[in-house]
């Protein structure tokens, strides 16, 4: 029998986008502007927030953004202890990382060891000015030191429980949810 | 989806999902290749044996690139610098080599079968990188994988593999890759150099080189093994030349849009010209660069974790 799972709406299309548009003013306030900016996104869902997030602030501050795409695979710290290789997909980072300022955007930060092995594979393209960190959704549950620059919500979850964000260009929707198991 | 196996001894009873999945995986590992810093962490303390009875340049080369770029240790082994002259088995030998904590082990032997016996006595993954006339699975995958790039789509193209097919792993290997990937596929050579039954691998067979490539996309020229011609099985080397050679007049009996591959080493003017092996058609060295992706993604998707059943 399937488990009976609930499903607690967060946040609305609508507040997923102001999160989004308060997430990039954010950006531009910290950095005083928008120079030397690089935006990656992990992916999957994380590829299509740094694109929303990168048009954002190309619209406040006139200028081009470079966006890439990473998967952080290879980079992970359980790929010998799990059973089935996960499927490796292409990382596109088409412009030089060096000194550049590089926000990394993510759909969900939780342990922090998805942004540990993004860190180490963005070192490998070079060596950037600083690397910040933008989320849609922070659940706590941290395995490791690493703290989000800019937060879409914070979200305080059981760790039992699913955070579950759908995006437009994968979903055909845009919204946050818990799922209870 | 996973690989059934976690060994890689040919292509043999592989699915076209399987296939699929080391190719894909190949593409995302040929991205890693034009990075500034070619290496990724992967196989951190995985240690990878290479286990050389036979000469090569290019399958170990590429095998020990492979295995650096994924950050595992590598040991190299060849026969004729090792107690292999002191008349050490094989068995014994690489029981010793595994006694001092190996994951994987990549072997070319002369001997059919070898990877399938290190399979019986091992723990480790095996991995063939040829193994006598049998087969030589990631030679075949790195065609297919070179094939697949530029034409999109294998399935339906006519593939024409020349030469001694009777003494060739890749031949074996390619002709397993492409039929189970929907190409038609069809050999030639001299019928000394032909292996007994071979149309019941489900492709035809030519004795006329001319006949053979009307209408192909894909011409795969195999090396006449001048190391195993001394049974007289061909008259003269020019005669082969002569009558197999792919020169550029036999070139446009082709399809528009047509492939030249060679596994390697050439034997230029025999098999052959030079014209042909460094014309525009030729993906000689693609086939080379993508050898070190396909590798790569071999090793990532057999290293997973321990308690895959075989």
């Amino acid at each position: 029998m399937p488990k009976k799972q609930k499903s607690i709406l967060i946040m609305d299309a609508k507040t997923v986008e102001r999160a989004l548009i308060r997430i990039a003013h954010e950006i531009v306030e910290k950095n005083k502007g928008a120079e030397n900016m690089a935006v990656i996104g992990i992916k999957n869902r994380g590829e299509y927030l740094a694109q929303r997030v990168a048009r954002l602030i190309e619209k406040i501050e006139k200028v081009q953004i470079p966006v890439g795409l990473m998967d952080i695979t290879l980079y992970r710290d359980d790929v010998q202890t799990k059973l089935e290789q996960p499927l490796v997909q292409k990382t596109e980072i088409l412009f030089d990382v060096v000194d550049k300022v590089i926000i990394l955007v993510d759909d969900v930060l939780f342990t922090g060891r998805t942004i540990r092995a993004a860190l180490d594979q963005i070192i490998d393209f070079g060596r950037p000015k600083c690397i910040q960190l933008a989320v849609l959704v922070d659940r706590g549950h941290r395995e490791l030191p690493i703290r989000a620059d800019y937060v879409g919500k914070n979200i305080p979850t059981a760790k039992s429980e699913r955070v579950k964000v759908k995006i437009k260009e994968v979903d055909g929707e845009d919204n946050v949810s818990i799922v209870k198991q | 989806m996973k690989l059934r196996s976690r060994h890689l001894l040919g292509l043999e009873g592989m699915t076209r999902e399987e296939i699929n999945l080391i190719l894909d995986t190949a593409e995302s590992f040929k991205e890693i290749l034009e990075r500034p810093i070619r290496i990724v962490p992967t196989l951190r303390g995985v240690t990878v044996v290479n286990l050389f009875y036979e000469p090569s340049t290019r399958t170990r080369i590429s095998f020990e690139l492979a295995e650096k770029r994924l950050s595992a240790e590598v040991v190299s082994f060849s026969a004729n610098t090792s107690s292999v002259r002191k008349g050490e088995t094989l068995k014994d030998t690489v029981r010793n080599i595994e006694a001092m904590k190996i994951d994987m082990v990549v072997v070319r032997h002369q001997c059919s079968g070898v990877p399938y016996f290190l399979t019986q006595c091992l723990d480790s993954s095996i991995i063939n990188a040829g193994d006598g006339a049998h087969e030589h699975p990631t030679q075949a995958l790195l065609d297919l994988f070179t094939i697949r790039a530029k034409y999109k789509e294998i399935k339906g193209l006519k593939v024409v593999i020349v030469g001694d097919v009777k003494y060739s792993r890749v031949a074996r290997s390619d002709i397993w890759g492409f039929t189970t990937m929907g190409a038609k596929v069809a050999v030639c050579g001299p019928t000394t150099l032909m292996p007994y039954e071979i149309e019941k691998m489900g492709i035809e067979v030519y004795d006329d080189v001319d006949e053979a490539l009307e209408g192909a996309d894909v011409v795969n020229v195999l090396r006449i093994q001048l190391e195993r011609q001394e049974g007289g099985l061909l008259p003269s080397l020019r005669e082969y030349t002569n009558k197999f050679g792919i020169n550029i007049e036999r070139l446009k009996k082709l399809n528009e849009n047509f492939t030249i591959m060679h596994p390697g080493p050439i034997n230029r003017g025999v098999e052959i010209t030079p014209e042909v092996a460094d014309g525009p058609y030729s993906v000689i060295l693609n086939q080379v660069t993508n050898g070190v992706a396909i590798r790569m993604a071999v090793l990532y998707l057999l290293s997973g974790g321990e308690a895959k059943v075989e």
